[in-house]
């Protein structure tokens, strides 16, 4: 599969360092929160070696933090773990846009895919040319992957210094921790109802049912949501999307 | 070691999500009901978390100082703050709360 058309990857690019600025900042602003998610992990009971196996091996923030979470508020590993995949599944996609773009031959990409999540993905695809992508892409991964790993090293030993991390507030870290990364997702009226109804059912079924499961009821709000969406659309019809893209062809 | 089999299974599981991504070949996953889904998950996992760590202590709903925290951090996001500035704000106004009342 050549793909010999790509026009114009080299001129009207941006620079190297402007797009090496952009990932870096994103990269360092957010791998220092890695001390948040050592500090909630360690709260959470997890070993020093059990924190820093999980930011080392799982890197994908959201998961982590649901992850320590789950396993805190006493659920069993496969609902806790069940409950991470499902947040992660989301990087799936990700990796499926980036992999167009990015273009890598078939033996690196077990390794880049390491570096797929919100942040990497974020970077990379507001990048104009493929040269600018790759770049976006490996800095954003590399600074991430350091500085998270650093930061929860720091944190797990930091919190055990610190003793009662609740006396601190720091149980308040990851909880805000999602709704930083739920904030921007929440643009039309599709996602609040998805929002809302999760709650309800993430609040109301949590004295019910075992722990760690009702996150996973709560995530059939998504297809509750487009199911009635649908219903109510459906009398109206409407013409096939015609500029569907094919390709990136111009 | 449950613990342990929690963190293998999520590790495992994590990254075969992410390589499958880069090398299912393109449009497998393009279809629009699974794109819409894919976008809607996140959301109402993230809802719901967020709120389950707010308001529940275990098994059990409670109101306490981290949902003064929260508040803040909600309309620090609103106000369009940085990442980390909006989970430091959480914290400290979640410590003042309980250093206030407890």
């Amino acid at each position: 599969m050549a793909q010999q058309t790509a026009p114009a990857d080299i001129c009207d690019g941006k620079p190297d360092s402007a797009v090496v600025r952009d990932a870096l900042g994103v990269g360092i602003a957010v791998g220092l929160s890695g001390f948040a998610f050592g500090v909630t992990s360690a709260g959470s009971g997890l070993t020093l070696l059990q924190t820093c196996a999980l930011s080392l091996l799982v890197f994908t923030g959201a998961s982590q933090f649901a992850l320590v979470g789950a396993l805190a508020a006493g659920g069993n590993p496969f609902t806790a773990a069940a409950g991470a995949f499902f947040l992660g599944v989301r990087n799936a996609f990700y990796g499926l846009r980036l992999s167009q773009l990015l273009a890598l031959p078939r033996a690196v990409r077990p390794f880049a895919a390491h570096w797929v999540i919100d942040e990497s993905a974020a970077v990379a695809l507001a990048q104009p040319t493929r040269r600018a992508v790759r770049i976006g892409f490996t800095v954003t991964g590399l600074s991430l992957y350091v500085l998270w790993n650093l930061t929860t090293l720091l944190g797990a030993v930091g919190a055990e210094a610190l003793g009662d991390t609740d006396a601190w507030g720091l149980d308040a870290a990851g909880p805000a921790v999602f709704l930083a990364l739920l904030a921007p997702m929440l643009k039309t009226v599709t996602e609040r109802a998805v929002a809302g109804l999760a709650v309800v059912l993430g609040l109301g079924l949590l004295p019910v049912l075992p722990a760690g499961v009702p996150v996973l009821v709560a995530a059939l709000a998504a297809p509750a949501v487009l199911w009635a969406e649908g219903r109510r659309r459906a009398p109206a019809g409407g013409t096939p999307a015609a500029d569907d893209v094919q390709g990136e062809n111009r | 070691m449950t613990i342990w089999i929690a963190i293998a299974v999520t590790a495992v599981g994590c990254y075969a999500a992410k390589l499958l991504g880069l090398l299912v070949p393109a449009g497998a996953l393009e279809r629009p009901l699974v794109r819409r889904m894919a976008a809607l998950v996140p959301v109402a996992l993230l809802a719901a978390l967020t709120a389950q760590q707010t308001f529940a202590d275990g098994t059990a709903l409670e109101l306490d100082a981290k949902a003064a925290g929260l508040a803040v951090a909600a309309v620090a996001l609103l106000l369009r703050a940085p990442f980390l500035l909006v989970v430091g704000v959480a914290v400290v106004v979640t410590a003042a709360v309980r250093a206030i009342t407890g």
